[in-house]
C-alpha cells in the first residue's frame, strides 16, 4: 500500500515537473519572448536598453534556466517575478489561499448544485422536469465566465460564486445522464419488482453505482474550476492565482509561469489520483451491489 | 449643559482637524517603492504623492516652482545647476534634512549600474556627474555635458535620505506609505514632518490618509465610483465618460486635449521582411501623405472618442501652448487629394481596387495592441476610409508583447496603429523619437547615419534645441522639426485624446489640469468633505 | 419525434437557414458603418440598432451567427473525436497504459496553450484573410479542446468494460482493435453527444476569450464570441437592452440543441 502510494507521488512529482519543462518551451518559443514594454520608455540611454535586454537574454537558453530552475526548486527557491519583482515564493504564498479558497467554493457549490438538481430530476421523473434546470444550465454554459463574474459583482456577490455557476452545468448534465441510464440497467428493474422503496432504489441501487464515475467528474471540475477562475479573478480583480496567471501570461514572466504550470499540473493530478483512487476501491462494491 | 457643551466644542475642533481618507485606484501594483527606479505608472504615483522634491512643476500653471529649493540656479550652459535649500526641513522619521541627502540622491542616481530612467534624461554626454554641498544650506551638480530644461528635470528625483537607518522608507513628500497589501491596496498617510504650510500657517497635508486600490477592471471601478467607495477616477474611456455624464454630470471632468498621441506609422526598415515593392510604397513620402489625408480625423473624434479627442496636425498637442508650431494644420480629409497624390506616385484605380505601377493590389496590414477596444474601433473605421481610395486593409491584433517584438526586433510588420503617452512639455523628451539612431526612432530605428536628407536635418534641429538653453532658439529650431514631420509624415498623427476622469463631489479644492496627475497634482490641498479651505 | 423536440428543431433551421440568407435578410452589410447614427435605438431602417461604430446589429447578428453555427460545432465534433479515442483507448488498454494516458491528459490540460495560440498567430502571414483566420483559431481549439472531455469519457469507457455485450464480443473471438472501433465506441454515444452539446458553447465562448489577446475573428467579421464580448459594459447594457440580444439567441439555441438531442434521456415511469 505505502509502496503503491510513493509509486503515485513518485509520479505525480515527475509528470507535474515535465510539464514545468514543457510550460517554459512553449512560453520560450511564444512571440514576445524576452521583450519588454520599458523598451518603448524615450528616456532610456542605449546602455538601460542593452541592460534591460541582457535582463531577459538570461533565460533564452530554455535547458539552462530549467537546470537553474530545479536546483532553486532544491532549496527553496522558486525564483524571481520580473514583472511584479518580487520572490515567486511570495506571491505564490499570499495568493494560493485565496485561489484554493474560490476553487472550493466553486467545486463544491457548483458539484452540489449540479448534483442536487440531477437528483430532483431523477426522483420526479416527471417530463419536462428537467426543462428548467437544463435551461439553467445552458444559460450559465452560454454566458462568458467573464459575464458571470461582473454580474454577480453588480448583485454584491463574491466572484467565487461564477466559478460554481461555470463547473455546474458540466456536474449537472453529466450526472443526470449517468443517473438516468443507470435507471435503465438490469438490476435496478429488478430490483424495483422486487417490491424496494423509491428512496432505497435510488440511493443503493442508482446513486451507488454512479459513484465511481461521479468520482472522475471531481477530477475535471478542478481544471475546470481553475481555467474559469482565470477571467474571473481578472474581472473582479482577485489577488490569485489566476490573476497572477493572466499577468504572468501577459508580461511573458517565465520563473512565475512554470511554476503556476508546475502547480497547476500538481492540483490536477492530485484530484485526478485521488479521484483514480476512489474508482478503484468503489470498483469491488459495485460489483457486490450488482450481484 | 457644560458637559454638553465641551462635548460639542470637542467634536467641532476634531471636524476642523480631521481631514479624511482619499480613495481612488491603481491599475497595477507599484514595482518599486524606490523613488530611483520608478519605471511604471502606478510607481509613479506612489513618488509623486511620497517623494520630496527639489523642484515641482505646478501641472496647473505648467510654471516651475520651488519645493526643497527655495531657489535655483542654472549655468555653464545648462551644465551645472546651483540649489539654496530650505531650512529646518525633516524627514518623514524626523531625520534632518540637509544638502548631504541631495548630494547622496544625486550619487545613487547618476550611477551606472542603476540604470534610472530619471537618469538617463541627464545623461546628454557621457562623463561622471559632480555633486557637493557648497554651503550649509546650498549644492551644487553639475553633469558632463549642456542638459536642456534642467531645472524642469528635478521634478521626477525624489530625495533620499543618506542618514535615516529607514533608508527610503523616510520622506520629505506629503504622504508616507503606510502600509502595502500585495494586490489589495497601498494605504498612504499624512507625513507628520511635512515641511509645507498653507496662507493661514496650517500644516499641510489637508487629508489624513490616501488609500489607493489596486484594481485593473475599469468596470467596477467605475461602479465602486458610482457607489461611492472611491472618490475619484483618474482616466476615464470616452464611452465611460459619457455614460456617467447623463449620470452624474457635476462628476465628470474633460480637461482637454491630453500630449498623448494616437498615430500610425509605416515600416519604412531597409531589411525588413517584406517585399520589395511594399517597401517602395511605404517610403514614399507621397503615398504617406495620401493615407494621412485619406483618414476622417474629424469621424475618428466623432465616433471613436465620442468627441472628447482633437485631430493632431504633428507631435505638440494644441494644449502644449508654447511649443506648438501654430502654423500647421492637421491635413483635411479628403479622398480627392489622397487620390490625386497618388495617381501621381503611380497608383491608379482598377474597379475598387488600388494597384500600384507594376499592378500589384494595393493591400496591407494594420497591427494594433489587444485589449483597447478605442484603437480596435479606430482601426475600423481607418479600414472603412482606406477602401474609398481602394486600399485593402486588413486589421491585425495582437497582444503586446508580441508587437513589441514585431516593431523593435523582428521589423515583421507593415503598419502599426500605437499611442504614444507624452509625460512632458518640453521636446527633449523626444529626442530619442526624432534621433535617427534613436531607438524610438520608431519606422526605422537605430540608423547607423541618417538613410535620409530631411532625416540629417532633423537631427541638427534636436541636437541644436537640446544644446541651447534660449527657448527662442530652441522654440525656432522645434518649429522646423514640425514642419518636416508634416511634410514628410514619417509619422502620421491622427488626434490628441482629451484627459477624460471622474471627481467626486466630496473631494474639494480640485483644479483639473492637463498635464498628469491631473485631479490629484494638489494632493497636499485636496480635502474631503464641505470645510473651506485656503488655496494657497 | 416527440412535439417539444420539432419545435426545437424548427427553431434552429429558421435559424440556420436566417443566417444562410444573411445577404438577403439583413438591410446593411455587417461591416457598412453609418456614422451618423453611432449606437442607435431600433427603428425601422435598424431593426436592432446600431453598434458603437455605427453598424447593423441585426446584420452583424445574422453573419456572427453563421460563422460560430458552423465553426463552434465543428470545433466541438473535432475535440469529441479525439477525445473519444484517446479517452476510450485509456480505458481499453488499462494498466500502465491508462496510466501514461491519463497522466499525458493532466498534463495536457496543465500546460499554458496560450502561448501556442500566439505562437501560431505570429507564424500565419499578417495578411492571411479574416475567414482562414477563424478557420484556423477554430481548428486550434479543436485540437486543444479534447483533454477534459477525454477524462469524462474514459470513465465512462471504464464502465461499459464490463458489460455483457462486450464480453460476449470477446468470448466470440472478435480482435481487440475491432472490439475497440466497432462495439465500444459507437455504445460512448450518449456520452459522447453529452460532450459535444457542452463543448458547442465553450468554443464560442471561448473564440470571445481569445479576443482578449488578439487571437479572435478579426475586424470586420462579426463573430458571436465579439458580440458577446459587449456585455461587459453591463451599464451599456442596461441602458440599450437590445444589446442582449446575441445572448438571448445563443440561449435560445443552446437550449433548442439540448432539447433535440434528449432523444437518449427518456426516463423509464
Amino acid at each position: 500500500m505505502l509502496a503503491l502510494l510513493l509509486r503515485q507521488v513518485r509520479r505525480i512529482l515527475v509528470t507535474a515537473l515535465l510539464g514545468g519543462l514543457l510550460g517554459a518551451t512553449l512560453v520560450r518559443l511564444g512571440p514576445g519572448f524576452g521583450v519588454d514594454e520599458r523598451e518603448l520608455d524615450n528616456r532610456l540611454s542605449e546602455e538601460s536598453r542593452q541592460a534591460i535586454r541582457a535582463e531577459h537574454a538570461q533565460d533564452s537558453n530554455i535547458a539552462l534556466f530549467y537546470a537553474h530552475y530545479l536546483a532553486g526548486l532544491a532549496h527553496g527557491d522558486l525564483g524571481f517575478s520580473r514583472s511584479l519583482n518580487r520572490p515567486v515564493a511570495e506571491l505564490l504564498k499570499e495568493r494560493l489561499p485565496l485561489t484554493l479558497g474560490s476553487l472550493a467554493y466553486g467545486i463544491l457549490g457548483g458539484a452540489s448544485l449540479g448534483l442536487a438538481l440531477a437528483l430532483l430530476t431523477v426522483i420526479w421523473r416527471a417530463p419536462g422536469i428537467d426543462l428548467a434546470p437544463t435551461l439553467v444550465a445552458g444559460a450559465c454554459l452560454a454566458l462568458p465566465a467573464a459575464v458571470i463574474a461582473l454580474l454577480l459583482l453588480w448583485m454584491g456577490a463574491a466572484g467565487r460564486w461564477a466559478i460554481a455557476l461555470v463547473v455546474f452545468p458540466h456536474v449537472y448534465r453529466y450526472a443526470k445522464n449517468l443517473l438516468m441510464a443507470t435507471y435503465q440497467s438490469p438490476h435496478v428493474l429488478a430490483a424495483e419488482a422486487k417490491g424496494l422503496s423509491r428512496v432505497r432504489v435510488l440511493f443503493a441501487h442508482v446513486c451507488a453505482p454512479a459513484v465511481p464515475q461521479l468520482a472522475a467528474l471531481a477530477g475535471i471540475s478542478v481544471s475546470l474550476a481553475f481555467g474559469a477562475s482565470i477571467p474571473i479573478e481578472v474581472i473582479s480583480d482577485t489577488p490569485g492565482i489566476g490573476q497572477l496567471a493572466w499577468k504572468a501570461a501577459l508580461d511573458r514572466d517565465l520563473p512565475l509561469l512554470v511554476n503556476i504550470t508546475v502547480l497547476v499540473a500538481l492540483m490536477t493530478l492530485v484530484a485526478n489520483g485521488l479521484a483514480d483512487l476512489a474508482l478503484a476501491r468503489w470498483r469491488p462494491a459495485q460489483q457486490t451491489v450488482a450481484a | 449643559m457644560l458637559k454638553y457643551s465641551l462635548a460639542l466644542l470637542l467634536t467641532l475642533n476634531l471636524g476642523a482637524q480631521a481631514g479624511g481618507e482619499l480613495r481612488f485606484c491603481l491599475r497595477g501594483d507599484p514595482k518599486t517603492f524606490n523613488p530611483l527606479l520608478v519605471e511604471d505608472e502606478n510607481s509613479e504615483t506612489i513618488l509623486y504623492l511620497t517623494g520630496g522634491v527639489l523642484i515641482r512643476l505646478n501641472r496647473y500653471t505648467q510654471e516651475l516652482e520651488g519645493e526643497l529649493a527655495s531657489k535655483w540656479k542654472v549655468s555653464e550652459n545648462g551644465r551645472r545647476i546651483d540649489f539654496d535649500l530650505r531650512p529646518n526641513v525633516l524627514f518623514s522619521d524626523g531625520t534632518p534634512f540637509s544638502c548631504e541627502d541631495v548630494v547622496y540622491t544625486m550619487r545613487q542616481l547618476m550611477d551606472p549600474a542603476m540604470h534610472s530612467p530619471a537618469a538617463d534624461t541627464f545623461r546628454s554626454t557621457a562623463g561622471a556627474t559632480e555633486s557637493r554641498c557648497t554651503g550649509p544650506a546650498s549644492v551644487m551638480v553639475r553633469f558632463p555635458g549642456p542638459v536642456a530644461a534642467l531645472a524642469a528635470r528635478f521634478d521626477e528625483i525624489g530625495i533620499l535620505s543618506a542618514r535615516s537607518p529607514h533608508k527610503e522608507a523616510a520622506v520629505l513628500g506629503p504622504f508616507t506609505v503606510a502600509e502595502y497589501k500585495p494586490g489589495v491596496q497601498v494605504l498612504l498617510r499624512r507625513n507628520p514632518n511635512y515641511w509645507k504650510r498653507d496662507a493661514n500657517g496650517k500644516q499641510l497635508p489637508y487629508l489624513d490618509a490616501i488609500r489607493l486600490d489596486i484594481q485593473q477592471n475599469r468596470e467596477i471601478e467605475l461602479l465602486r465610483f458610482r457607489r461611492g467607495e472611491l472618490d475619484m477616477v483618474n482616466k476615464l474611456d470616452p464611452d465611460m465618460y459619457d455614460r456617467l455624464n447623463t449620470e452624474m454630470p457635476h462628476a465628470v471632468v474633460d480637461a482637454g486635449p491630453s500630449l498623448d498621441w494616437e498615430v500610425v506609422f509605416f515600416n519604412q526598415v531597409a531589411g525588413a521582411p517584406l517585399p520589395d515593392y511594399k517597401k517602395r510604397w511605404f517610403r514614399s513620402d507621397g503615398f504617406r501623405r495620401a493615407i494621412w489625408e485619406a483618414v476622417n480625423r474629424d469621424d475618428l473624434c466623432r465616433v471613436v472618442y465620442r468627441g472628447h479627442a482633437k485631430p493632431a496636425a504633428g507631435p505638440v498637442s494644441i494644449s502644449n501652448h508654447f511649443w506648438i508650431n501654430t502654423a500647421l494644420k492637421p491635413p483635411a480629409y479628403s479622398v480627392a487629394s489622397a487620390m490625386g497624390r497618388l495617381e501621381h506616385d503611380g497608383f491608379h484605380r482598377s474597379g475598387d481596387a488600388l494597384f500600384d505601377r507594376e499592378g500589384h493590389k494595393v493591400e496591407f496590414s494594420m497591427i494594433t495592441n489587444a485589449g483597447n477596444k478605442l484603437h480596435e474601433r479606430a482601426l475600423t473605421l481607418i479600414q472603412q476610409d482606406l477602401a474609398k481610395v481602394g486600399i485593402q486593409l486588413n486589421i491585425v491584433i495582437l497582444d503586446f508583447p508580441s508587437l513589441i517584438e514585431r516593431i523593435s526586433r523582428s521589423f515583421n510588420y507593415e503598419s502599426v496603429l500605437m499611442a504614444f503617452t507624452n509625460i512632458d512639455l518640453d521636446p527633449t523628451d523626444q529626442m530619442n523619437i526624432w534621433l535617427s539612431s534613436g531607438a524610438n526612432h520608431q519606422w526605422n530605428p537605430n540608423e547607423k547615419t541618417p538613410e535620409t536628407a530631411w532625416e540629417a536635418e532633423v537631427d541638427k534641429l534636436m541636437q541644436a534645441q537640446a544644446a541651447s538653453q534660449d527657448l527662442k532658439v530652441r522654440k525656432a529650431n522645434f518649429d522646423r522639426v514640425q514642419e518636416i514631420v508634416a511634410e514628410k509624415a514619417p509619422i502620421l498623427f491622427l488626434v490628441n485624446p482629451n484627459a477624460l476622469s471622474a471627481v467626486s463631489a466630496n473631494l474639494k479644492n480640485v483644479t483639473p489640469a492637463l498635464l498628469r496627475p491631473q485631479i490629484y497634482w494638489n494632493a497636499e490641498r485636496l480635502t474631503i468633505g464641505t470645510k473651506y479651505v485656503s488655496q494657497r | 419525434m416527440k412535439r417539444t423536440q420539432k419545435i426545437a428543431l424548427g427553431f434552429l433551421a429558421v435559424v440556420a437557414l436566417a443566417s444562410l440568407f444573411a445577404g438577403v435578410l439583413a438591410p446593411s452589410s455587417y461591416s457598412e458603418q453609418f456614422r451618423d447614427s453611432i449606437s442607435a435605438a431600433p427603428s425601422a431602417r435598424f431593426p436592432l440598432g446600431t453598434d458603437e461604430l455605427g453598424r447593423d446589429r441585426l446584420a452583424r447578428l445574422l453573419y456572427g451567427t453563421r460563422i460560430s453555427l458552423l465553426l463552434a460545432p465543428a470545433a466541438a465534433l473535432l475535440s469529441t473525436l479525439i477525445a473519444a479515442v484517446i479517452g476510450g483507448l485509456a480505458a481499453y488498454l488499462g494498466g500502465r497504459w491508462e496510466l501514461a494516458i491519463t497522466s499525458g491528459i493532466d498534463l495536457f490540460l496543465s500546460l499554458p496553450w496560450l502561448f501556442l495560440l500566439l505562437a501560431v498567430r505570429a507564424l500565419l502571414p499578417l495578411n492571411t484573410s479574416p475567414v482562414a483566420s477563424v478557420m484556423i483559431t477554430f481548428l486550434l481549439l479543436g485540437c486543444l479542446g479534447w483533454a477534459t472531455p477525454a477524462r469524462i469519457i474514459r470513465a465512462g469507457t471504464r464502465t461499459l468494460l464490463n458489460a455483457d455485450f462486450l464480453l460476449e464480443a470477446r468470448a466470440c473471438g472478435v480482435s481487440s482493435a475491432r472490439l475497440f472501433w466497432r462495439h465500444l465506441l459507437p455504445n460512448l454515444r450518449p456520452i459522447l453527444l453529452a460532450q459535444f452539446w457542452i463543448s458547442v458553447p465553450v468554443f464560442i465562448l471561448s473564440e470571445a476569450n481569445l479576443g482578449l489577446l488578439g487571437l479572435g475573428i478579426a475586424e470586420p467579421l462579426p463573430s458571436w464570441g465579439a458580440l458577446l464580448r459587449e456585455l461587459e459594459n453591463y451599464s451599456a447594457v442596461l441602458q440599450n437592452p437590445w444589446m442582449l440580444a446575441p445572448v438571448v439567441l445563443l440561449l435560445a439555441v443552446v437550449g433548442c440543441l439540448q432539447v433535440v438531442l434528449r432523444t437518449e434521456d427518456q426516463i423509464p415511469c
